[in-house]
């Protein structure tokens, strides 16, 4: 594999019993993972091609502890890798071996369910889901829905600036985190923002969203919950050709209709989520739309009409409303297991870029182009209606050939996106999976001005230092 | 370009990174300029010279079909939304136009709208300018042209400067050329009022429209006097025809035990709208010193009550109470003593957004931060800007 990491600093290593006894200082041992055995289960996540076992996994209870931990490590110059549930699909969470990991599984209590101000205060190793989970029942939702949300953690998703399928009408993290309790390399404890809607001073918070473990530990954070929508039915509209799906894609926006999710899947991918799902999907066309519209039975009818119609004059073949909630159930169980059922029949990488929906017909021409020149399948499923593309490619983890072939064409993939006016990701980061490509899309100005801002917050590089920027050039910032 | 002259008025951005490197080895400060609408936004500036963003102008790209806009920063606001008009689409956030508040003329620019994070009464349903502003170009202290994000709506790769540099005032860089994603103009509007709430009971009813599923797009209340007699709420929808008439009629409903629900038409209900976001109840008056309270709203009532118990205040609530205008007499400290107590108290922060220079210039004007957040804020100014030549002091002294 091809994407190097920084050779461990072997004083660390050397020091790794003193380090490890500060460390039991300041923790229970049951908050302190050392035997190989167990830190094994921390060397890598869902980029699961990289491993490194790391010198130690730090588990605390309270920020404070975290405070303790990395006041710690910064006098002694140990590099921390923070963890939520380790479900990274660009590498985030992958340690080092001279670093430890700062896992925030212990930090999992929901602190205060705000209704009248529609605020939930959690700490950051609560999963995604399980906000949802204690405020649904008074009606409220927390928006961004990642696929893994089942045990990707609040804390990972405000790293990672994570996303999902109905991001295209509520936004991503960033748009629904209002604040954040935030450690810093040096022990501080800081609060960016808070239940207020605008942040004072600079958008700190703004900032510290997506900054991928670089600038600092959350441990809590407060997001805002909405009101679940009167009712919701997603659609399943089968065309002939991903040409046809991705034109239907851009017609629907341009003519100012914003559903509340556009989910697009090609044929391969419609395959192998049927056959796990069976949710009904059509087998018999080249792509598909699922397209949920949202509101009362008459507002929907109404949206949904004005969609049929558009999807007609793109040649849609196979239109089919969900008519019970245990079908939209099935709808979305099979477009969100979409990555594990792809999973049964090879092993695969999934890929995270953003084009213009405008280019959107191309892209998924050139993909397969580029694919079947490696001679890889690819499957594609990705959030249409704001361009993020997902396409997994398929190929033979045992197979050392293959698994240079698939990296390649990812990182072709990832470049096409750029190229076509689009950026590298769109909500799994930059991780190590993309470090190295962040120069075709940034200057090194506009990178080194990223990086004077990092080094605002960690001027040694001890935060998760192997990812995000590329190893060269780090100097000259 | 030899020598600095008073102003300096870029046509490209290379120009512009000229002007500021040498205004950088030269020791010179610069305070930059759109359409001079919001000269009164911030601490008083001693600058050096004006860098005006007037020359770099006009539409860059407009694609309808992504709902995407960029344009150069100086490019009048207005322009803007008349060309996103002629396709049925707007920017999401609502900028406000505070030539009354501040009594300017002058034409506002898209790239203030950026730099001033400035959002109206939709905020409260599709988010901030700093939600739908996806990529930038600027050029820094030091004289270089920086990007971050883009076009596409997941826009950021990296760190998210994007954001940082929203609301920073033009404190980091200059705005060159900003982008926006957009939303389709809802073809239909209209308001539900209700009349003679106290400022608790609005707050409630505010909330319980917030907690519906009807997608409200602005929520306000103006306590006695300030809409000529009675307190009147307000609670407007935009929608097509058929989504609004129903959910006028669910709203109505839901908002029956708060007292009797009178339904405002489009134009007069565009009317109320177009005061509340210029702050107009308010800003009629040029005496009075205008603050503005950021805070969470079901703290929002009680806060005000203690603010008014010590000083003769008029107010009014927008974002459900999440937002809080309020007008003082201008002496002494502008009441900054009692209304930064009264709105920490209440988990929120307070800007003081007019005021003479004189009074700017001794009271904080932006939020005071604790040491920590003032150390960083420092920091990530000297990152942009290490001869501290921009806007200095806009924000905060020093930075």
């Amino acid at each position: 594999m091809s994407i190097l990491f920084p050779l461990p600093d072997q004083d660390i290593l050397d020091r790794r019993d003193d380090i490890i006894a500060g460390l039991g200082a300041l923790l229970p041992p049951d908050c302190l993972v050392t035997s190989e055995d167990e830190r094994r289960a921390f060397e890598t996540d869902a980029l699961t091609a990289y491993r490194y076992i790391p010198l130690a996994v730090a588990l605390p209870r309270t920020t404070e502890e975290v405070a303790a931990v990395l006041a710690f490590c910064h006098e002694a110059g140990v590099k921390v890798v923070a963890r939520g549930a380790g479900t990274s699909l660009s590498g985030g969470a992958i340690p080092q071996p001279d670093a430890i990991v700062l896992g925030l599984s212990k930090l999992n209590a929901i602190l205060d369910i705000n209704f009248p101000g529609r605020t939930v205060r959690v700490q950051a190793g609560v999963t995604n889901l399980s906000i949802t989970e204690a405020v649904s029942a008074e009606g409220f939702f927390y928006a961004p829905d990642p696929s893994s949300q089942l045990a990707c953690t609040i804390g990972g998703n405000i790293g990672m600036n994570s996303g999902g399928a109905h991001c295209l009408k509520y936004g991503v993290t960033t748009n629904n985190v209002l604040g954040v309790r935030v450690v810093q390399m040096d022990g501080t404890i800081i609060d960016m923002g808070g239940e207020a809607l605008d942040s004072p001073g600079l958008d700190l918070l703004g900032l510290m969203v997506g900054s991928e473990g670089q600038l600092g530990i959350v441990t809590e954070a407060v997001v805002r919950i909405l009101p679940m929508a009167e009712d919701a039915r997603p659609v399943l509209f089968g065309f002939e050709t991903s040409e046809d799906a991705g034109a239907c894609v851009a017609a629907i926006i341009g003519a100012g209709i914003i559903p509340v999710a556009m989910e697009f899947m090609d044929k391969a991918a419609i395959e192998i989520c049927e056959a796990f799902a069976k949710a009904g999907y059509p087998l018999d066309v080249g792509a598909m739309l699922i397209i949920e519209v949202e509101g009362s039975a008459a507002e929907m009818d109404a949206q949904l009409k004005r969609i049929v119609e558009i999807a007609h004059r793109h040649n849609v073949q196979v239109v089919r409303e969900s008519k019970s909630a245990m079908e939209t159930a099935l709808i979305w169980k099979g477009r969100k297991s979409a990555f594990g059922a792809t999973g049964r029949v090879a092993d695969y990488i999934c890929m995270d870029g953003t084009v213009p929906t405008g280019q959107l017909s191309y892209v998924l021409k050139r993909t397969a182009e580029i694919c079947a020149d490696y001679g890889l399948r690819v499957a594609n499923v990705f959030h249409a209606g704001d361009g993020n593309m997902h396409p997994l490619i398929m190929y033979n983890v045992n197979d050392p050939a293959d698994c240079r072939k698939a990296e390649q064409a990812g990182l072709d993939l990832l470049k096409l996106c750029v190229d076509v006016g689009g950026c590298l990701t769109g909500e799994h980061g930059v991780g190590i999976e993309k470090r190295d490509l962040m120069p075709h899309q940034f200057t090194p100005q506009d990178l080194n001005q990223q990086m004077r801002v990092r080094a605002v917050f960690d001027p040694e590089w001890l935060l998760n230092p192997a990812k995000v920027f590329p190893l060269e050039g780090r100097d000259a910032a | 370009m030899s020598t600095l002259t008073a102003q300096l008025v870029p046509e490209t951005e290379a120009q512009a990174c000229a002007m500021i490197a040498e205004a950088r080895a030269q020791g010179r400060t610069l305070a930059i300029e759109g359409g001079g609408t919001r000269a009164g936004f911030g601490r008083p500036m001693q600058a050096d010279c004006v860098l005006s963003t007037r020359a770099l102008t006009g539409i860059t790209l407009y694609e309808p079909a992504e709902l995407v806009i960029s344009a150069r920063a100086g490019t009048p606001l207005s322009f803007i939304e008349e060309t996103l008009a002629q396709k049925g689409q707007m920017l999401p956030f609502e900028p406000a136009d505070y030539r009354g508040l501040y009594g300017t003329a002058g034409e506002p620019t898209i790239g203030a709208v950026a730099a001033c994070n400035i959002s109206g009464p939709r905020r409260i349903q599709t988010g901030a300018a700093r939600d739908s502003l996806i990529g930038v170009r600027l050029v820094n202290g030091r004289g270089e042209a920086i990007k971050s994000g883009g076009r596409v709506m997941k826009n950021v790769t990296g760190l998210d400067l994007v954001k940082l540099c929203c609301g920073a005032h033009g404190t980091l860089g200059l705005f060159t050329e900003v982008t926006f994603k957009l939303l389709p103009r809802p073809p239909a509007e209209a308001s539900l009022a209700l009349d003679g709430l106290d400022d608790a009971q609005a707050i409630r009813a505010m909330s319980a429209t917030l907690s519906s599923p009807f997608e409200v797009s602005g929520v306000a209340h103006l306590p006695t006097g300030l809409s000529g007699g009675a307190p009147l709420t307000l609670v407007r929808l935009e929608r097509d025809e058929i989504s609004l008439a129903y959910r006028l009629q669910r709203l109505t409903d839901l908002l029956g035990p708060f007292g009797a629900v009178r339904r405002i038409g489009p134009e007069e209900s565009r009317a109320h709208w177009h005061d509340i976001a210029q702050v107009a109840p308010l800003a009629k008056s040029a005496t009075p010193a205008i603050w503005r309270l950021s805070l969470p709203a079901h703290h929002a009532a009680r806060c005000m009550a203690a603010i008014s118990a010590s000083l003769g205040a008029r107010y009014f609530y927008d974002w459900a109470g999440g937002l809080v205008w309020l007008a003082v007499m201008p002496n002494g400290d502008a009441g900054a003593g009692a209304i930064r107590h009264a709105v920490v108290e209440a988990g929120g922060h307070a800007t003081l957004m007019r005021a003479s220079d004189n009074v700017r210039a001794r009271v904080d004007v932006f939020p005071p931060l604790g040491a920590a957040l003032m150390k960083i804020t420092a920091g990530i100014k000297t990152s942009f800007d290490p001869g501290g030549i921009l806007n200095p002091g806009r924000m905060y002294a020093g930075v």
